[in-house]
């Protein structure tokens, strides 16, 4: 019951980000199927994942999202053509995209609904913080480590990319 | 009480198919960027469905570094877009055709 | 419908109903201590002792015209205000403010005073607050305006920044937790363990609050609820002299009341969880187990007193020595904090 709600929720939301065409409405949209998405970690038992997802994703990353596209004041999509028809209805490349996404999602549904068996829900208690955090620190210690080197050099990066070109 | 396994893996396959349509279809930069990140929750619904279906953390512990990896290509990837919009004025990827024979 | 579900759903009534009245409870504090602090009487003709000032002030806001400016956006423009009293009437939903209480014998099991007893309470807290930035910058945005995107930008690119010292403080606070140190050592983060391990005295005289042994942390958690919170001296986003009002500028009537009122309710959810986390919540002496909400709400009250007198004490920061205090001196210090944490944990067990 609740699985049918947030995932309506989910899909309609996706849906609309990649058909609205004014990029605030889009990222609203899109922390919205966050929160759905929070809420069906939370069904599958995984609070802590359904927090760290608000924090980080619909917290952190859409405030930047936010950010960019206010300051950018992003325009919408520009020429006559573009503003008579609607994104997904355009003809040539636009068509073509749209045909292998329908492709995909029917290929991945065959694939998903006649594979062998791929488990069942077992009736499991919740999985701790605590057991979790061990397990970070202990077997995957060195992805850990990796991930607090990538984060710096992303964050070194962007300082560098998004710098004014001083004047000489 | 819960839905079977199969219903999470499907919504799964069509949030990646949305995403992925996103990015054919959408002709701006940041609506692509966001599609990416749809695509991106997507895989982390199916990991963490398939971690419960067996029982482990381990699901939950890929999640937690694929959140990180999107954290840090959403920054570097907007700071690219911030660039490119100083030199060109525009969002649309149609228009930076340098790299173009 | 067994009494206790009658009596849960009733707790949560009561709680939304008592934090709408210390908002209105903070107007009047925040007035009158402003003004004695300031060597003047402030409102004292409105009831005893000015007391229905509030209601004054409220009844004020709701017979003003509701404006929108005509090229702001009207959904955004609605929107924000209840993102952002919504998320600070959440925060409140996972603070336990009271031991367990069978409210004198009616109920068959103890009724524990929280609405909802959540084992990663603190994080649900850190995210709530991390969405209430969006009715900020949202505010700021739709309402098309300079003085309000500058103050809205500027206020929520503050709150971002505050919220990593604020984490590290709170990281700090469940290792403790988690210690010998805790009469109860906790295994979850539950906030009703974390006030249960402070329960008792060492020695008899001084209380096992969290306080005594994070000091640092709590400072650097008080000064991060501040910045959070948009609270002077870190109020530059919403000064008066400075950018007209900042993100509300364009807000009138109701709209701009909520803004207020999820500003008080942030004021006393971080206070709480601040009495919750180091000063030992609604333990205390003389009185039983029952009545420790009384204690709790002494307690939050002194940390609100501290927050108004800081207001009008300290003189403001401008924009960037906030953020340069923010990542260069509080995050630093907050990261050794939790560092040395972690060793002396490790060391003493």
């Amino acid at each position: 019951m609740m699985f049918y709600l947030f995932a309506a929720v989910a899909v309609v939301a996706s849906l609309l980000v990649i058909a609205q065409r004014n990029p605030i409405y889009s990222v609203l949209l899109l922390i919205a199927s966050f929160g759905a998405l929070s809420g069906l970690y939370v069904l599958l038992e995984a609070p802590f994942v359904a927090v760290i997802q608000i924090i980080v994703y619909a917290g952190a990353i859409m405030v930047l999202f936010l950010f960019v596209v206010m300051l950018l004041n992003a325009p919408h999509e520009e020429t006559d053509f573009d503003e008579r028809t609607h994104p997904l209805l355009r003809p040539g490349a636009m068509r073509l995209g749209g045909l292998l996404a329908v492709a995909l999602v029917m290929e991945l549904v065959w694939a998903l609904a006649n594979a062998a068996d791929p488990g069942r829900f077992g009736v499991e208690r919740v999985i701790s913080v605590a057991a979790i955090g061990k397990m970070l620190f202990t077997e995957y210690a060195f992805a850990f480590e990796v991930t607090s080197v990538l984060i710096l050099v992303a964050m070194v990066g962007a300082v560098v990319l998004a710098r004014k070109e001083e004047m000489r | 009480m819960n839905a079977p396994l199969e219903y999470y893996l499907v919504l799964s396959a069509v949030l990646f198919c949305i995403g992925a349509a996103g990015v054919f279809v959408r002709r701006n930069l940041i609506t692509i960027l966001l599609s990416i990140e749809i695509m991106l929750n997507a895989v982390n619904l199916t990991f963490v469905a398939f971690g419960r279906a067996h029982g482990s953390a381990d699901g939950q512990i890929i999640v937690f570094f694929v959140m990180t990896v999107a954290a840090a290509e959403a920054a570097v990837g907007l700071a690219i877009v911030i660039s490119l919009f100083r030199f060109r004025e525009s969002l649309n990827p149609d228009s930076f055709t340098e790299l173009k024979w | 419908m067994t009494p206790l579900l009658i009596a849960q759903i009733a707790l949560t009534l009561l709680v939304f109903v008592a934090l709408l009245h210390s908002a209105a409870a903070m107007v009047w504090v925040e007035r009158r201590l402003a003004a004695l602090l300031q060597q003047r009487r402030g409102p004292t003709r409105v009831g005893w002792q000015g007391l229905l000032q509030p209601f004054a002030d409220v009844i004020k806001l709701m017979f003003k015209e509701e404006l929108r400016p005509k090229a702001a956006d009207a959904f955004l423009f609605a929107l924000a205000p209840i993102i952002s009293a919504t998320c600070a009437f959440a925060a409140f939903a996972v603070v336990p403010f009271g031991g367990t209480t069978t409210l004198l014998g009616l109920l068959p099991e103890g009724l524990r005073l929280q609405v909802a007893d959540v084992n990663v309470a603190i994080l649900v807290i850190f995210a709530i607050s991390s969405m209430s930035v969006y009715g900020i910058v949202l505010a700021g945005w739709s309402s098309n305006s300079k003085y309000s995107l500058l103050g809205g930008l500027r206020s929520s690119a503050q709150m971002i920044s505050y919220e990593l010292s604020y984490g590290m403080a709170l990281a700090s606070v469940l290792l403790v937790a988690t210690s010998a140190a805790s009469a109860v050592p906790v295994d979850s983060m539950s906030l009703t363990g974390i006030v249960d391990g402070q329960a008792g005295t060492w020695a008899y005289v001084v209380p096992r609050w969290f306080v005594f042994i994070q000091p640092i942390g709590f400072l650097i958690f008080m000064t991060a609820g501040i910045a959070e919170t948009n609270r002077a001296p870190f109020d530059f986003p919403e000064a008066e002299q400075e950018l007209v009002a900042g993100y509300h500028t364009e807000y009138s009537s109701m709209s701009f009341a909520m803004f207020f009122l999820a500003e008080y309710v942030n004021m006393v959810t971080v206070s709480a969880v601040a009495t919750d986390l180091f000063l030992g919540g609604w333990h205390g002496p003389f009185l039983p187990a029952s009545l420790g909400w009384i204690w709790f709400l002494l307690k939050v009250a002194a940390l609100l007193f501290f927050y108004v007198w800081m207001r009008w004490t300290l003189p403001r920061y401008r924009y960037d020595q906030l953020m340069r205090f923010g990542w260069k001196i509080l995050l630093p210090v907050s990261v050794i904090n939790l560092l040395v944490t972690a060793a002396g944990v490790l060391y003493f067990g």
